[in-house]
This record gives C-alpha cells, structure tokens and sequence, in this order.
C-alpha cells in the first residue's frame, strides 16, 4: 500500500466531458433506486458518495468538489421521503474533503483509494447522523458494526468503479 | 481584507452552501409535514431525470420475462392446466359455502344498519424503483395523476396492505410503505380486537403502538385495518404478530411481520375509489321487490303497442318502479336494460294493483308472451345511487326466491309517497 505525499505541482488534476459529468451521476442515482427493489442488500451501498468521491479527487478542485457533492446529495434527497439536504450536506462535505485530500495526496492507487473511500463513508456516515438527528429529530440509532462492514463493502466497490471510471478522466 | 478571503474563499464557499442547505432544511422541518410540496419542483426535476431509465428497464424485463414465460418456458403448463382445473372444481365447491355464510352475514349487517366501505376501483401499477435509501422507505410506481391516482390513496396487494400514496406526478408516484418511520395505519388485532397504530422504524421494521402491556397479545394474531386512518378499507390484511415484549411506559413492544413482502414488490393495486354505503338498504329493497314481485296479484298479459317495435321507448317494464306508479303496461327486455337507474328506489312502495312488468315482460328472444316471465332476468339489485350491484339477483322464477321465511308478512304495500295517486 502505498499513500505518498505529493506536492501541487506534482498532482495531475482531470476534467470530464459533459456527457460523463451528467450521465455518470445520473446512471449512479438510477442503480441506487432501481436495483434494491430487486436486491435489498445493496441498499448498503452508495454509489452516489463513491461518484462524489471519485469526481472529487480527479478534479482536484475543492470548490467544484463540493458543489458536485451538493447537487449529488440533493437529488438523492429528492428521491426520498424525507427533508431535502440531508444527503446533501454530508456529500458537500464529502466532496470538499475529498478534493481537498485530492490535492494533498497521491489517490490514484488502490490501497489509497480503499483507505479514502472507507474513511470518507464514515464521515458521511457521521454528518448525515448527526444532521439527521440534530435538525430533522429521526430517532437514528448509530451501529458500529454496521457502519464499518458497509463501509469496507462500499471501499471495495469504490476501488474497482474508480478503475472503470478512470477512463473517462480527460487531462487537462 | 481581499487577502483574507482570497485565502479562505474555499473555506467560505463551503460553509455558504452549507449554510444554505442547513436554511433550506430548517424551513423544511418548521413547516412539519408539508415540505414535501414547497420542495416539489426539485423533487419533480429529480423524479423525471431518473424515472424514465428505471421505466426503461422494467419495460424490457418485463418484456423479456413475458417472451420467455409465455412462449418458450412452458414446461409442465399440461400438468399445471390440470390442478388447476381441479382446484376450480374445489374452490366451487367452498364459493357455494362462502356464498350462504356471506349472505348470512349480510343480513346480519342489515339489521345492525352497518356501514360498509368497498373497493369500489382501482388501478394496477408496477413498481419501478425505489428511495435507494434504507432510511427512507419509498417506491415508485409508473402510475400518476394521468391515471387518477391521488395524494394518500391506499396501495395495497393480494396479500395485504403497502402503503399510501405520498406525492403524485404526471406519470409516477411515490408511495411511502407502511414500514417508513414516518408512516402510521390504523390497525385492530384479528381475535383479541385490540386497537392501535402501525408505524414502520428506522431499520425497516414494523410495530404495533398503543397497545397497552396488561393485555394478552398472543404470537401469530392476525392483524387487520381498523379502517380508521381514513385511507384503508376496513379488513384488509395487515400482517401477523412476530414478537411481543414490554416497552417502555404502559405500552407493549409489539413487532408485526407485515402480509405483504414489502422488499420485493412488483405489481401494487391503488384503490382509486372507495364507496361507503348503508349495507341495509340495497338488501331490503330487494327483496322487498321480489316478495311484491311473488305474492300481488297480476293483470293478465297484454301485449302494448309499442313493444311490438324492436327498441320501442315502452315505460317502466324492467325498472322497479312499475308497480307503484301509473304505468301501462309491460316492456320489452331491451327497455329494462335502457331505464334510468335513478327511478328504480321505489319497489317497496308499489300499490298492489299492477303486476310486476318483470313476470309481464315479454321475451326477447322471440318467444310468445306466455313464456315471457320464465326468460326474464328481473331486477338488479341497485345501490344508493342506483346503480347496479354485484350482489346475487334473486331470479323471479328461481327456486329459491327470497331468503324471507314464507311465514313473515309481505311489507306494507304503498305507504310513502310514491305511492297510488
């Protein structure tokens, strides 16, 4: 595993073409919805947080991080019954931290990207409890166990999706 | 100064959208409930970006299922087509069973002058995605307000109830599922007839509130619609008792494994349209048509004018109404089925002195007069409204005419005020 620190110079930063900007996100939210129905137990992942983590990093820009994670979130809110900003306001902060360890960090290695994507579902894990509980009132109960096996099992998934995302990053 | 926010700017855009989304989300909250509509636009936005793929897929799965189930896969469908035939031939047998211990109930319900709801219409739709969050439990079905589907009607399936409609859109809804932590449904226990509320939590689970810990609630107590919600019918299947234990307070913990699989639904029935009516009334006035029907007595046939014309406009014959107003003569079959059901509310009150256009009629089929009554199909049973109902008509020429006891007294003949003139 190698996690090296690099300088700002060093870092490569990527964009994306509009169709990939749109549609991956968009594909991201369709699977979220559509598959649990058929699979229950996919519901514990989030492939909405691994897009803003991914776009996040790739681009390196901690401003376009968070309005990615802001826009992401609110749809995914959208979808739901409840309160529009709860995903939101932990992917916008999901999506800040990661482009801001983007710029610090080498992530384009897998152990990287399985240690970042493990300890990002965690923070997002976090906010969304503590929003949920400080500001909605949702009577959530925190499980450790829970949180850290579906974050190893979203960590997993990052490291391969970002293998396939990788080759929609366009260099600037 | 210029330094500074140079400096920051990341920092404080952060904390402006944050700020904005934590101001948007306090509005929500405050207004407790109704977020759902100040937020609609974006909801609406989202649901259309989304919805259309997930359309997309159930339309090609389904379509390939079909192909495959219906045109290659029928293995075995000889064999099946037999049990089933003779499963047919049993469930026959127990509908005749059903039939008399409904009618039973029937009049019972008569003399208590119940009202009863009844699933009046409803609207088949198929689920085609969900919240995708394990916190909020939701689905999308691909009917919407094109349909006629409404805000808070009931969905329901085979095996028992869903959910209720939540937010409507042109071509999809969202329905929230009984087993949200938001969701509450008015329930009462099978046996025990213990009342309370079902509210879904936050792991997906669902549990019967409002029950108090000094009764007895055994495992395996069936649980039904107390009908007080407003949104369900009364009697539909909830679920069963999982789990019983004492919670806090006074109240017991009660855990209900819900009759319909909620985690795998596919196709949902909305009940659009639901009627309440006084069970007493379309029953009584019934029967009250067929005992005038059997026991006044009758003017020979004589075959009017106008029925001889295929069509013709003849008055009163199939309705009700015939022998208590002035009515000429008998009609054709074809004028019965054409007659305003709004007229047909006044068997009872026909005076004894013309008979019944049902045994009077002629037939349709071409026969002589004389033979007339046997091929008529008599009245309807018709609602509150006048409608026709699907409760068994008692034929006049049946064997079994009325389930009044032949001793009971035939009802006063023309009292009210439709009555001779």
């Amino acid at each position: 595993m190698q996690i090296t620190y690099t300088s700002g110079e060093q870092v490569e930063v990527y964009r994306f073409g509009i169709p990939a900007t749109v549609g991956i996100p968009l594909i991201a939210l369709f699977l979220q919805a559509f598959v649990p129905r058929r699979f229950p137990a996919f519901s514990y992942l989030d492939l909405p947080l691994l897009v803003t983590i991914f776009f996040a990093m790739a681009r390196r820009n901690p401003i376009s991080g968070l309005l990615t994670g802001a826009v992401i979130g609110l749809v995914q809110d959208s979808l739901g019954g409840l309160p529009l900003g709860l995903y939101g306001i932990a992917k916008t902060v999901v999506g800040y931290g990661a482009s801001s360890l983007g710029v610090k960090l080498d992530v384009e290695n897998a152990g990287a990207r399985l240690l970042v994507t493990l300890g990002f579902y965690l923070v997002h894990a976090a906010v969304y409890f503590t929003v949920a509980r400080g500001l909605v009132s949702l009577t959530l109960n925190w499980s450790w166990s829970r949180g850290i096996l579906a974050g190893l099992a979203n960590a997993f998934l990052g490291v391969l999706l970002f293998f396939f995302l990788d080759k929609f990053k366009q260099r600037t | 100064m210029e330094s500074v926010l140079g400096r920051y700017r990341n920092l404080i855009i952060l904390m402006g959208v944050l700020f904005l989304q934590v101001l948007g989300l306090a509005v929500q909250v405050k207004r407790n409930g109704s977020d759902t509509e100040n937020t609609r636009l974006i909801r609406v936005w989202a649901v259309n970006a989304v919805t259309p793929f997930e359309r997309g897929v159930v339309w090609v799965q389904t379509g390939i299922g079909n192909l495959w189930h219906n045109y290659f896969y029928l293995r075995g469908v000889r064999a099946e087509n037999r049990e089933l035939k003779q499963q047919i031939e049993q469930m026959r047998i127990e509908q005749v069973r059903l039939s008399e211990d409904a009618a039973q109930a029937h009049r019972l319900q008569t003399l208590l002058a119940f009202k009863e709801q009844f699933i009046s219409k409803t609207v088949a739709a198929q689920v085609i995605g969900s919240s995708g969050s394990d916190l909020s439990r939701i689905i999308y079905i691909d009917k919407g307000s094109d349909a006629g589907l409404k805000r808070d009607m009931a969905v329901i399936t085979a095996d028992g109830i869903v959910g209720k409609v939540l937010l409507v859109y042109p071509s999809v809804s969202q329905v929230l599922l009984v087993n949200d932590q938001t969701s509450g449904v008015g329930v009462i226990l099978e046996k025990s007839r213990l009342q309370g509320v079902l509210r879904g939590s936050t792991s997906g689970e669902a549990m019967l509130e409002r029950v108090m810990s000094d009764e007895q609630v055994p495992v395996g107590e069936t649980v039904l619609t107390s009908g007080g919600d407003q949104i369900f019918p009364k009697g539909l299947p909830v679920g069963t008792v999982a789990k019983v234990s004492n919670g806090k307070d006074l109240f017991l913990n009660i855990k209900i494994k819900p009759a319909a699989n909620l985690s795998k639904l596919e196709e949902v029935l909305v009940l659009v349209e639901k009627q309440e009516r006084q069970v007493a009334d379309e029953a009584v006035r019934v029967r009250a048509a067929d005992i005038l029907a059997q026991r006044l007595p009758s003017v020979p046939d004589k075959p009017p004018a106008d029925a001889a014309k295929p069509g013709g406009d003849a008055v009163g014959a199939g309705k009700s109404i015939a022998p208590g107003t002035k009515q000429a003569g008998p009609a054709t079959p074809q004028t019965m089925k054409k007659l305003p059901d709004s007229t047909a509310q006044a068997p009872v009150a026909a005076p004894p002195t013309v008979r019944p256009p049902v045994h009077s009629a002629p037939a349709a089929n071409g026969s002589s007069p004389s033979s007339a009554p046997a091929k008529s199909e008599g009245p309807k049973p018709l609602d509150t409204q006048g409608r026709a109902t699907a409760h068994p008509t008692v034929k006049p020429d049946s064997p079994k005419p009325t389930r009044i006891p032949a001793e009971q007294p035939a009802p006063p003949p023309t009292t009210d005020q439709n009555g001779p003139q």
